[in-house]
């Protein structure tokens, strides 16, 4: 990485240890993750995608290492501490984690009746524009029980966004969706990077989308992270990453042809 | 949270009911009263109180107009009572004052006798003329005893 | 034989294990109830959920544990010439004991149960990791108002299933059985005395109450975060709330006196 990257860094991993129990998840990770980019965080199951976003969000501690996150050293901070930090992020859980006992109007609305002294008419202003901006208007009195999965991603994807964080962290946003779901969902996170300007950490294991949406890229390979630009990774010569880009790219169904069988590798 | 009118009304039902049944249960069923600060607190001294208890009623013909606050020694060694009794009562300077059970072997209280002189006590007041409880074994021993010794005279 | 000693020995320390985190937990929670904001629509709504929803129960085993005293009382006391002590019997049957300890066993399997569930589905949903992102601690949010909720209510069903089961054992005993209606009203008034029969039910209820509020949060907020973990923080709840309240139960009876 040139220093230019370095000072745009809005999240820093220096040596990052971490094991639940016995069992290592991450080794030694030290990777950045520039600002007002996009980033994925690519890698099969187990390989520790979600709980790089988890180390970020403060949810869990590192045994070992610095976590930078906007400027804060988060690797030991208490919980109250941490929600000093919080308020820069916002995250966007794989099944919505969606309060559901309240509607989708009070789920967005609570974040905002939390933190800021809004009156009721701006808060309802606020959520509807937000609804909007991820296509679902409409939905006010419905529970997340009412949703299909596609609508609940982008109501949580609405919530997180809706306090105006400076990062957002969005877990498997891909998982469980028909190809034109994951189509509508790409869309929409590249187009509120581009409007908002927010810093987004994604973890996937979808490759396409990843390839198609991200500014970087970390692969979390069990011998090391290997950091680049989409264009560097399908180039590297490196067997590991050909070997997991072509062994993840066999797996899935092809997002321009909707059940299709498997194919042979890419030419 | 979405507020509904109907379920804020149905719980402020709910718990005044529960408030209810527990006002029912400790006054009319437990018999607890209330207690203002104005009421008539008169003393009694005793050579034996026979086992009557702190919060024991005090009776005028039968009706409780009061209850036995505590009971400490006096510097006579005699028993001192301190009666709490209800503020609006006019009881004369030579009432009496006499420990009583309740039936044969039921709780100790006391029941005062009112007397004939105009001049009324005041809080604070000693009741002077007070008749002991009796204790049975000590009667059974006196007739026990005075059947032994009966001699013609 | 080791074997099994050594398994005694992990489960008494599993056993303190527990209970230390039982005991930080409790802290967070008293921590959470003098921090600003006071949630008072979501202890209002708990008061619903744990409340009024169980009044149906505590209400109808209440009248029929009432009946019973007056069935089986009358049926005692007629023996001995005694019919006419129904009143003090049936009432002092449920204000010590019945009342308190029935009415948070009755709370623990359905409100109790409940509490657990829903806790532990919000852990297995990440809805609680999900309130910890936006800032806002869960104890405050869920977890504080339900205990709170729970505290509060036990006295109150309490009372109300001890008033049921008055009635009942008075439409027994009265009704069916003969006995005089004002002597079964006398004979209840003068056994019962408030100081050492009503405020020590009262204090027990308010002691369960803090019982069953604790155990059942607490297991909902460390279950295993899958389907599989919440069924059994559930059911524990239910098993260690029921022999928690009997034991402490013994303690109190003992240590109020008489």
């Amino acid at each position: 990485m040139n220093r230019g990257a370095e000072e745009d860094a809005h999240v820093t991993f220096t040596g990052v240890d971490m094991a639940f129990d016995d069992r290592a998840v991450l080794r030694g990770l030290s990777c950045q993750f520039p600002r007002g980019k996009i980033s994925v965080i690519l890698g099969g199951s187990g390989s520790g995608k979600t709980t790089v976003l988890r180390l970020i969000g403060g949810l869990v501690h590192p045994q070992r290492g610095c976590i930078v996150v906007a400027g804060h050293d988060i690797s030991q901070l208490s919980e109250t501490q941490m929600y000093v930090v919080r308020a820069k992020l916002g995250m966007m859980f794989q099944g919505g984690a969606l309060l559901d006992s309240l509607t989708i109007f009070d789920n967005l609305a609570f974040p905002l009746r939390e933190h800021t002294r809004m009156g009721e008419a701006e808060i309802v202003a606020e959520v509807h524009a937000n609804l909007a901006a991820v296509g679902l208007s409409g939905v006010d009195d419905l529970l997340p029980g009412q949703l299909s999965g596609g609508m609940i991603k982008r109501a949580a994807l609405a919530r997180a966004i809706i306090t105006h964080p400076e990062i957002l962290l969005v877990d498997e946003p891909f998982s469980g969706l028909d190809p034109i779901s994951v189509k509508r969902i790409e869309a929409l996170l590249h187009r509120i990077n581009r409007e908002r300007h927010i810093t987004m950490l994604v973890s996937s294991h979808h490759i396409p989308s990843t390839m198609r949406m991200a500014d970087q890229v970390v692969l979390l390979l069990p011998e090391g992270p290997v950091a680049g630009s989409p264009a560097e990774l399908q180039r590297s010569a490196d067997p590991r990453v050909a070997g997991f880009l072509n062994e993840e790219r066999e797996e899935e169904p092809r997002p321009e042809t909707p059940g299709a069988m498997h194919e042979g590798a890419a030419p | 949270m979405s507020r509904s009118p109907t379920r804020d009304f149905i719980v402020g039902l709910f718990v005044v009911a529960g408030l209810g049944a527990m006002a029912y249960l400790s006054m009319n069923v437990g018999g607890y009263t209330f207690r203002g600060d104005g009421g008539l607190t008169l003393f009694a001294a005793f050579d034996q109180t026979g086992g009557l208890k702190v919060r024991a009623p005090v009776v005028i013909a039968g009706v409780r107009v009061g209850q036995v606050d505590s009971i400490a020694l006096d510097t006579n060694f005699r028993a001192r009572a301190k009666l709490n009794l209800e503020s609006t009562l006019k009881l004369p300077v030579d009432t009496s004052a006499s420990i009583v059970t309740a039936g044969l072997l039921g709780d100790r209280y006391i029941s005062l006798q009112l007397g004939g002189e105009e001049r009324y006590l005041q809080p604070g007041d000693e009741i002077t003329m007070t008749e002991s409880a009796v204790i049975l074994e000590r009667l059974i021993g006196k007739l026990i005893h005075s059947t032994d010794v009966q001699k013609p005279e | 034989m080791i074997g099994v000693v050594r398994d005694l020995g992990y489960a008494v320390l599993r056993f303190i294990d527990h209970l230390g985190k039982l005991t930080i937990f409790t802290g967070q929670i008293v921590r959470a109830l003098v921090t600003p904001p006071v949630r008072v629509r979501v202890f209002v709504a708990e008061l619903f959920n744990l409340g009024v929803l169980s009044l149906v129960i505590i209400c109808v085993c209440g009248l029929a544990v009432g009946m019973v005293l007056g069935l089986q009382g009358y049926n005692t006391l007629v023996r001995f010439g005694a019919e006419n002590s129904l009143g003090a019997v049936v009432g002092l049957s449920l204000i010590r004991e019945l009342g308190p300890v029935l009415t948070a066993l009755l709370t623990t399997g359905r409100a109790g149960s409940a509490t657990t569930a829903e806790i532990g589905t919000m852990v297995a949903t990440e809805q609680l990791d999900g309130l910890r992102m936006m800032s806002v601690n869960p104890i405050h949010l869920v977890v504080m108002p339900k205990t709170m909720a729970m505290i509060c209510v036990m006295p109150l069903l309490s009372a109300l299933f001890i008033v049921f089961g008055l009635a009942g054992g008075y439409f027994v005993g009265v009704n069916l059985m003969g006995v005089d209606g004002g002597t079964y009203i006398a004979s209840l008034q003068s056994a019962v005395d408030y100081y050492d029969d009503v405020a020590g039910s009262l204090l027990k209820a308010l002691v369960f109450g803090v019982l069953v509020g604790l155990i059942a949060t607490y297991r909902g907020y460390t279950c295993a975060p899958t389907s599989a973990g919440v069924s059994s923080a559930t059911t524990s709840t239910v098993v260690i709330g029921s022999v928690s309240v009997l034991i402490f139960d013994y303690f109190i009876t003992a240590l109020w006196g008489v």
